[in-house]
């Protein structure tokens, strides 16, 4: 396996200098494995994990989860729609789902009344769309693979042990 | 009336010399709060993985709170029993032929008192575990140092446990990959040494904690050699490979005679070991192999990381085949292994541990323990690096 994707697999936290050192390679033949991974578009990009319950963060503090029903047609099965619907700033993630509906979307904005109304004025008018059920996030426990605000004793090994 | 306490510590004990590894733990621990990145440790930096101490939590929820079966409870112990017949090719029967204890810790002292007699010999490979020595003298048994060497990266090797023996040795300890060396031995050497325990008839303590972290090749256990696995004492534990030090959980196995004489110490001393930390440890072999996989390769790309660095700055250190510690020689830079470990503490706030708290065959030696984070390991190799330039002699 691509050697760096193997350390982004691991939640990616590293620096491509520390990259390079952890794999023994040199940062030019790190950055090439991350060329090459963006052209496979296997890496996509980076984005941080932030704790948006936090002030200081909150132009995105307005989450929102949507099922949405939608009418596959025929030819192009649920993608067209998934695809137009996933352009729009608003949706961080779009999946095609089993089960109750079929699109799971997730969007954010910076206020109820913005996420509210893209979805009653964007989402919901989309041509193939039967329904939508919208859930507000109220809490974040975990993000992206990190603990929020729990107070984990951690780092208190003893500093010399045998 | 002036009453000297002193005079009631036992001779023995009195005799005991204080573990270096504490003068040094006191000296890290004046510069607290100082941003010291410590490579001093001697247990993983993982946490113990989550389902296993949930499942540690949910035994508290359903009141499990009693004393078990002095032997542990007999479903870990037919797990153990699955487990170390799967990694380990060995069979031992859960009924009598495995015993739960306090951690290898304890196991190793409830062996050394089951078998050894006041004067009786026991032989142990140096540099070492810093309890190995103390234990041997608390059951005033005899310890007989076989020494391991750089140029073999700190394998033990037949020719020099030949050498090391004299009559009335009875015991020989084996600690192999070894805390502080990481050394290990080849096939050949394991299959001589293996010969020689019973050219000699010598009683075997396998102590195979780090038996999972093995990087290089396959580990082997000298209780699959011939005629061994009667000799051999198979000493194992969680706190390494599945992170769980403090929850104080080991066990060995043998034959039922001689675990039946362990039990003897066991039952009278420590009755049995705490019974949350047993389920948690059912928990982690059940279910926990993932986990330990995931942290070993950790472990394995760590080694590869300080290895190369230290050798590129110019300290002499042998790749490990095993353990989470490297030993590198500070000679090359001319200095002693207290000055390098003191200076580089003082100076750049990376704290090692010199390799004379292990035995005099780690003279010229610290000891690097590679249980810590990427960035902290990379940047204490900076530190190391900056701190390797201001000293050596031009």
């Amino acid at each position: 396996m691509n050697p760096v994707l193997k350390l982004l697999l691991e939640g990616g936290s590293l620096s491509t200098a520390q990259m390079a050192q952890v794999a023994g390679l040199s940062v030019a033949e790190v950055e090439q494995h991350l060329e090459q991974l963006k052209k496979d578009k296997i890496f996509l990009g980076w984005r941080p994990v932030l704790d948006l319950s936090r002030e200081a963060a909150a132009a995105a503090a307005v989450r929102a989860v949507i099922e949405v029903r939608v009418t596959p047609e025929r030819g192009g099965g649920f993608s067209r729609l998934a695809e137009r619907l996933a352009k729009f700033d608003e949706v961080e993630s779009c999946y095609l789902m089993s089960g109750a509906y079929d699109l799971l979307v997730f969007v954010n904005g910076s206020s109820l009344q913005k996420v509210a109304g893209f979805v009653s004025e964007k989402l919901s008018t989309l041509d193939g769309v039967l329904s939508t059920s919208t859930h507000f996030m109220l809490r974040a426990y975990k993000e992206g693979g990190f603990l929020i605000e729990q107070n984990e004793v951690e780092g208190q090994r003893l500093t010399v042990a045998p | 009336m002036n009453v000297d306490p002193k005079q009631w510590v036992a001779r023995h004990v009195a005799a005991l010399p204080k573990s270096g590894i504490r003068d040094f733990f006191e000296l890290v621990a004046k510069m607290k709060g100082q941003d010291v990145i410590s490579l001093g440790v001697g247990e993983p930096d993982f946490v113990t993985p989550w389902h296993v101490r949930e499942a540690a939590i949910y035994a508290l929820e359903r009141g499990k709170t009693y004393y078990t079966s002095n032997l542990g409870m007999i479903e870990l112990r037919r797990a153990i029993a699955d487990y170390v017949g799967e990694h380990f090719k060995v069979g031992y029967r859960p009924e009598d032929q495995i015993i739960v204890t306090v951690g290898v810790s304890e196991a190793i002292d409830l062996a050394l008192r089951a078998f050894c007699n006041p004067g009786d010999k026991v032989m142990y490979h140096q540099p070492c575990y810093v309890s190995y020595h103390p234990s041997i003298a608390l059951t005033h048994a005899v310890g007989v140092e076989v020494p391991t060497y750089a140029k073999d990266n700190f394998a033990l090797t037949a020719e020099s446990l030949r050498a090391a023996w004299q009559p009335g040795c009875k015991v020989l300890m084996l600690n192999l990959p070894c805390n502080p060396t990481g050394g290990t031995c080849s096939l050949e050497q394991l299959e001589k040494i293996a010969e020689f325990c019973r050219e000699k008839d010598l009683l075997v303590l396998s102590d195979e904690i780090y038996s999972e972290l093995t990087f290089d090749g396959v580990h082997t256990s000298i209780a699959t050699f011939p005629g061994m696995a009667e000799r051999t004492i198979f000493l194992h534990g969680f706190s390494k490979a599945f992170a769980m030090t403090g929850w104080r959980i080991g066990y060995a196995c043998g034959p039922a005679v001689l675990i039946d004489a362990m039990m003897k110490v066991h039952q009278y001393t420590m009755l049995c070991a705490s019974i949350v930390a047993q389920e948690a440890a059912l928990e982690a072999l059940l279910r926990g192999w993932d986990s330990v996989c995931k942290m070993r390769e950790q472990y394995h790309r760590r080694r590869d990381l300080v290895v190369r660095r230290f050798n590129e700055i110019g300290l002499e250190c042998h790749s490990p085949r095993g353990s989470f510690y490297a030993f590198p020689s500070v000679k090359p830079i001319g200095v002693t292994e207290k000055e390098f470990a003191v200076g580089l503490l003082e100076k750049e706030k990376v704290a090692v541990v010199p390799g004379t708290a292990f035995g005099v065959n780690g003279t010229g030696h610290v000891r690097a323990c590679f249980a810590t984070g990427y960035d902290q390991l990379i940047t204490a190799c900076d530190r190391m690096e900056r701190f390797v330039a201001g000293v050596r002699k031009p």
